[in-house]
């Protein structure tokens, strides 16, 4: 199916519910309701276009619904209403063919942590389908390029920092060839250094490998630099979209600014009303005492 | 992709988590050995007390204490292979959410079956050598008499017994998916349940009456009958079919059970966000 947009969500909502349990046994049962309940909207009637090829970003504070909107994408959530294509397949009834375009690059490094960068990315490469020995030159290639010494690739991925295991995560996503990479604050708690090597990485894997991009950050320079368009999201639903010029001309001309432009953080703070440093309340409220309402 | 290169892609992909498992347990060796050492002694210490009945004024002695201390091993031994079988099984979702690698695993395109086949695979597979290990262990202390076992028998016997412990196994890795933490306790009071109601170290025969119940369910239970049967009279497997058919009635029902309810937990834990957390 030929689709010029690589994503495609439209009035997409979901809504936690969560609460205390009763302290009864049988309450962890599956459909039983908590004694109190609590709602977040973390995703309330959304909808956005991106196109093949863009660098798409999504800016937010913590618990804006950045992340349930990437998890959705993702096939990792089930939207409540509304509906998430990618390349025109349904991530709910085409979940296993959108699994395959797709991969993801979280905050975290998830990794088998007393693995090393080697035995991980083997790991996903089975999991994906790519020819082993191919992707044992691949893992070498990557990650050489990203500046990590073939000897560190056999070691075990505790023994190296937060910002090589982002590489190695970054790594692990392009050895698949998704064609809608989704990067979840890839650079949220690097060092500069590392912060820098991995946005330049990402406009070589756009160049390179033609994949889409849907990047959250916190980072507003990052942002302004990377992406070809910005979403602002807050407490769960889109607030402005455009490219990032095109954010600023419009503060510009209704702030008589002439030819000056402001910083892309002036206008998040007009749009949004807050800083990107405030948090909301959490997306996903998963504390062991609470359960999810509904039955399987 | 046609249905030939779809299933060789899986069965490829389900390779990746016995390879996985294999490095996970080579990174953790230390470990390795310290369960070892824990599951020898325990069963070292059972067998001891077997052998304590050949001494004091009601011993027993010769052929009846020899009886006994193959009976404990028996026990200890097809107790380890499957509680090891079950226990890899049902942390599944556990061992996934440790590491904090669950989301990235549930996102990979390979079926559950997949997922489960590969682990289950690795989980017969280790627990098999961890077995054979400990019965060499267990040799240097013990005569472990095995003249008249039907050794046959006994092979049909693990691997049918196997299936209806992967079926379990599936069944109680959905737990910690629907419940964070809690799930895996669950499971361990599963295991330890099973240990208790299935004749590992004594006949069923001495519980109370509803345990016996309860033990009638339980896979170990039939496969401790069958595989002594099988080492301790040399019986065929048509010999122990009252036995062994229970073992294949629990594994046809479990397994393609455990499959459904896992999925049907998986869509759950994607509908209400459970998947997220991963401490």
């Amino acid at each position: 199916m030929a689709t010029e947009y690589a994503l495609v969500i439209d009035g997409a909502r979901k809504v936690f519910r969560s609460g205390k349990r009763s302290g009864r046994w049988w309450s962890v049962l599956p459909g039983q309701a908590p004694r109190t309940q609590k709602e977040v909207r973390a995703i309330n009637d959304i909808s956005l276009r991106i196109r093949k090829g863009e660098i798409y970003g999504l800016l937010g504070a913590n618990g804006s619904g950045k992340s349930t909107l990437i998890r959705l994408v993702s096939t990792l959530l089930l939207p409540d209403a509304g509906s998430v294509t990618i390349f025109g397949r349904d991530v709910v009834k085409q979940e296993d063919e959108v699994k395959r375009m797709i991969n993801r690059v979280s905050v975290d490094a998830a990794f088998f942590k007393k693995l090393s960068p080697m035995e991980n990315l083997l790991y996903a490469a089975r999991l994906y389908g790519v020819d082993p020995a191919h992707a044992r030159r691949e893992v070498v290639r990557i990650l050489n390029i990203m500046g990590i010494k073939t000897d560190r690739i056999y070691q075990p991925l505790e023994k190296m920092s937060r910002g090589m295991q982002q590489k190695v995560a970054i790594a692990r996503a392009l050895l698949t060839s998704p064609i809608l990479l989704l990067l979840d604050e890839p650079t949220t708690g690097l060092d500069p250094r590392s912060k820098k090597d991995v946005q330049e990485f990402i406009l070589r894997v756009r160049e390179q490998h033609d994949a889409t991009i849907v990047l959250t950050s916190h980072d507003m320079d990052e942002a302004d630099r990377l992406c070809d368009r910005i979403a602002f999201i807050d407490r769960g639903c889109l607030v402005r979209e455009d490219t990032p010029l095109g954010l600023k001309r419009d503060y510009a001309r209704r702030h008589g600014m002439g030819e000056a432009l402001p910083s892309l953080e002036d206008v998040f703070l007009e749009v949004v009303g807050h800083s990107l440093d405030e948090d909301w309340a959490d997306e996903e409220d998963d504390d062991d005492q609470t359960e999810m309402e509904g039955a399987p | 992709m046609s249905v030939m290169a779809a299933s060789l892609r899986e069965v490829k992909a389900s390779y990746a988590f016995i390879e996985r498992n294999f490095n996970l347990t080579k990174r953790y060796f230390t470990w390795e050995i310290v369960f070892m050492v824990y599951s020898v002694v325990q069963a070292l210490s059972i067998l001891y007390i077997g052998d304590s009945m050949g001494v004091g004024p009601a011993a027993i002695k010769g052929p009846a204490l020899a009886r006994v201390i193959l009976f404990l091993s028996i026990g200890a031994l097809v107790w380890s292979y499957l509680s090891t079988v079950f226990e890899i099984i049902s942390e599944t979702i556990t061992w996934e959410r440790w590491e904090g690698t669950i989301e990235y695993t549930l996102m990979a395109p390979v079926s559950r079956l997949t997922h489960l086949v590969g682990t289950s695979l690795f989980g017969v597979a280790y627990s098999l050598l961890r077995t054979v290990l400990i019965l060499g262990i267990l040799s240097l202390f013990f005569h472990i008499d095995l003249s008249h076992a039907n050794l046959l028998s006994s092979l049909v016997v693990v691997v049918l017994s196997s299936f209806s412990f992967i079926g379990l196994g599936i069944m109680a890795a959905v737990l910690p998916l629907l419940y964070t933490e809690r799930g895996a306790q669950m499971t361990y009071v599963i295991s330890s349940a099973l240990l208790l109601v299935s004749g590992v170290y004594y006949p069923v025969g001495v519980l109370p009456g509803w345990m016996q119940v309860i033990g009638t369910v339980s896979p170990a239970n039939y496969a401790l009958e069958s595989i002594r049967g099988a080492v301790m009279n040399g019986r065929s497997v048509v010999d122990l079919w009252p036995d062994v058919w229970p073992l294949l009635v629990i594994g046809a029902v479990t397994i393609p059970l455990g499959l459904a309810v896992f999925q049907r937990a998986e869509r759950y834990a994607k509908r209400t966000g459970k998947l997220k957390r991963s401490g």
